[in-house]
């Protein structure tokens, strides 16, 4: 082609270009890692919810998917390691007409901050939850995590993991999550309907994304690129949906399950507080709105 | 300044604990998220938060642990609440990385610290001060916080209010350093009406999004700040960053917004700095005190001067930053300072480092679980007289 004959002008914006901070690109995601997929997959969720984007805001960790609040043109927050849900609780009881989402890691929400995971989930804390989890702590250079599948050579488990693996879908249902879905980077239209329903979904959702990380967990198990891994996800993921979720833990490079798992009913946080407070107070209580 | 909401003000003579006119101060102070843990000898203050919010408007929520209650304070203030978490030394040791998130991303909010005794577990329902170094350093990195000591209920309530507009005005945590003495005292506390309580609104920008930067400093050295959901597309990092709010990790960017974090407590603190001086002029003795000490001190400053000891009183009601010119000033005056604290010597040493005129400085020690014996107080004054 003749650069010369290139008119920047001319050429057309990414269809999710708008939400992305697009004087922060070039990202830090290396070649073939998952996340950028999942960021896509998010814009045009959030393109298709309706939902108005002033009132969206966002709410990330630390890791590399910790860095995704920080590429969004939203209301974005990149808090501490592991703390992104207590201060999305923060910010969604400050103001509930807020639509609250938190992005992160598998190490950052399941480690970290399992705890505070956990209790949002029982509490119905009205947010969604997307968690990529590539099965590592990427950011710092792919050491040993609660969802690193057994056997799988890790920096801190080099002889490979021997640690139960968390099985995600089934700790958020136990916890009292709401919505409750796993896909992989590659089921990008499952993955994308799934975010538009768990947006959409009041209370505490949860989506699990299977990523691949080539620079740090593919290579050290010969894995293969990015590419391979999407290839193994094509390959052995097959779609449950309404599974028990006492049957989807991940194994090393075994099936996985993947779908919509579960969609229920119950009252959130807010709801609760402000039947509970009704009911003792009578009309010296006036519900909170914010 | 505006006035306080009367809604949210218990206007009238109370007689209630440190605990309880700490609550009733940040009521006053305009205060609607609180989120806290339980922790003796704090509680009280967060059981009568969840029982006063629901009749005002405002939201409390116990979390699941300090570290929890720490960062949800802060994404409510992003809300655009008024917020504030309390708790006791193991609770304070687990805010800290909050604490630097706080001031880094200049999160106006308000830390209550209960003092009791450490280190760990340490004396649960006894008095200690030994986290007012913690206070100031216990977060990594180089950073200014303000933090201030009542002694009493009625400056709990008083001093609460002062948090608030500190944190408001300059952007940064402030910390109650109660203990457990004020925080279990009960005593008379007056609040008055609301249009008497003054308060430091906080410093929303005017300008649209498409001219607003996060963190472009006024001459104040603060930025103008804004809540999530006005469509400014904010970008909020405990990364280095830079005036936009976007992460720039670089020396220049480092040192031109630590510098400035430090410089807005640092550079103001004359208007921050509060202390009471008594019988200082003519002093060859100054006890140097703060918080429950300051009244512990009183009786041995009473039987020295009763026996004709030129002994003056300075007593911080701001602890940090700290007045380092006031003391370099009396340090050329006077010939000794007399530092009691419940610790083992802490502030002390700040004491020591401003001490430019060569005045003997004597600490007078306590590992807590009680207050000095004023006789202790008043047997170092008679020491340091004798030098």
């Amino acid at each position: 082609m003749n650069e010369e004959n290139i008119n920047l002008n001319e050429i057309p914006q990414h269809p999710i270009g708008s939400l992305l901070r697009m004087d922060r690109i070039p990202h830090i995601w290396c070649p073939g890692c998952g996340i950028g997929t999942t960021v896509n997959c998010f814009a045009e969720a959030l393109f298709s919810s309706g939902l108005d984007l002033k009132k969206v805001s966002i709410v990330s960790g630390i890791g590399c998917t910790g860095r995704v609040a920080g590429y969004l043109n939203l209301d974005s927050f990149h808090t501490t390691h592991g703390r992104a849900i207590p201060f999305a609780t923060g910010l969604k009881l400050g103001n509930p007409n807020l639509k609250v989402v938190v992005y992160s890691g598998d190490g950052d929400l399941i480690s970290i901050g399992g705890n505070h995971f956990i209790h949002a989930a029982r509490r119905n804390m009205d947010m969604t939850v997307i968690c990529v989890n590539n099965f590592t702590y990427a950011m710092t250079g792919g050491q040993v995590g609660p969802t690193t599948p057994q056997s799988a050579i890790v920096t801190t488990a080099p002889y490979g993991s021997f640690e139960e693996t968390f099985n995600l879908p089934y700790l958020a249902e136990s916890c009292g999550a709401v919505y409750v879905a796993r896909w992989t980077a590659y089921h990008v239209r499952h993955l994308q309907k799934s975010i538009k329903e768990a947006l959409l979904k009041k209370g505490f959702s949860f989506i699990e994304i299977l990523a691949p990380c080539p620079t740090l967990y593919s290579r050290r198990n010969r894995l293969g690129d990015g590419l391979d891994q999407m290839l193994y996800y094509k390959e052995n993921s097959e779609i449950r949906n309404n599974a028990d979720t006492r049957t989807v833990g991940i194994t090393y490079q075994g099936k996985i399950i993947i779908g919509k798992f579960i969609d229920r009913e119950r009252p959130t946080y807010l709801e609760a507080m402000n039947e509970q407070l009704s009911k003792k107070l009578g009309s010296k209580y006036i519900p909170y709105e914010g | 300044m505006i006035t306080a909401d009367p809604k949210s003000v218990l206007t009238g003579s109370h007689f209630i604990d440190g605990d309880h006119a700490c609550c009733e101060g940040a009521l006053a102070a305009g205060c609607n998220f609180s989120a806290g843990y339980p922790i003796t000898p704090s509680t009280e203050v967060v059981e009568r938060i969840a029982q006063r919010f629901p009749l005002i408007g405002g939201i409390f929520i116990q979390m699941e642990d300090e570290i929890a209650a720490s960062i949800a304070i802060q994404g409510a203030v992003w809300a655009g609440k008024k917020a504030m978490t309390v708790t006791s030394g193991p609770g304070f040791s687990l805010m800290m990385e909050h604490i630097g998130l706080a001031v880094m991303a200049e999160v106006p909010c308000v830390f209550v610290n209960v003092q009791r005794g450490g280190p760990s577990t340490g004396l649960p329902t006894l008095p200690a001060q030994a986290d007012m170094m913690q206070a100031r350093w216990g977060s990594h990195g180089d950073y200014e916080i303000i933090a201030i000591s009542p002694n009493s209920p009625q400056e709990c309530f008083d001093f609460t209010i002062k948090a608030f507009n500190l944190s408001e005005k300059y952007r940064v945590p402030v910390m109650v350093m109660m203990d457990e003495c004020v925080g279990h005292m009960t005593e008379k506390v007056v609040i008055p009406e609301a249009d008497k309580i003054l308060l430091e609104p906080r410093k929303y920008t005017t300008l649209p999004p498409e001219k607003y930067l996060p963190y472009e400093p006024d001459s104040n050295l603060v930025p103008f700040i804004v809540k999530a959901g006005d469509g400014y597309n904010i970008h909020v990092t405990g990364l280095t960053h830079n005036e936009k709010g976007y992460p720039e990790m670089t020396v220049s960017a480092q040192d031109r917004l630590v510098r400035r974090l430090v410089n807005k407590i640092k550079l103001n603190a004359k208007d921050i700095i509060d202390y009471d001086e008594n019988n200082i002029d003519d002093a060859e003795v100054i006890i140097v005190s703060y918080g429950i000490t300051s009244r512990v001190s009183l009786p041995a400053i009473e039987l020295a001067r009763s026996e004709g000891l030129k002994v003056g009183h300075l007593r911080l009601k701001v602890v940090w930053p700290f007045p380092e010119d006031r003391i370099k000033e009396l340090s050329k005056k006077t010939k000794a300072f007399v530092v009691p604290e419940l610790n083992l010597g802490q502030i002390v040493l700040e004491v020591e480092r401003c001490n430019k005129g060569g005045a003997e400085v004597l600490s007078v020690t306590h590992a807590g679980g009680g207050v000095h014996d004023p006789m202790d107080i008043y047997e170092t004054i008679k020491k340091a007289l004798k030098k």
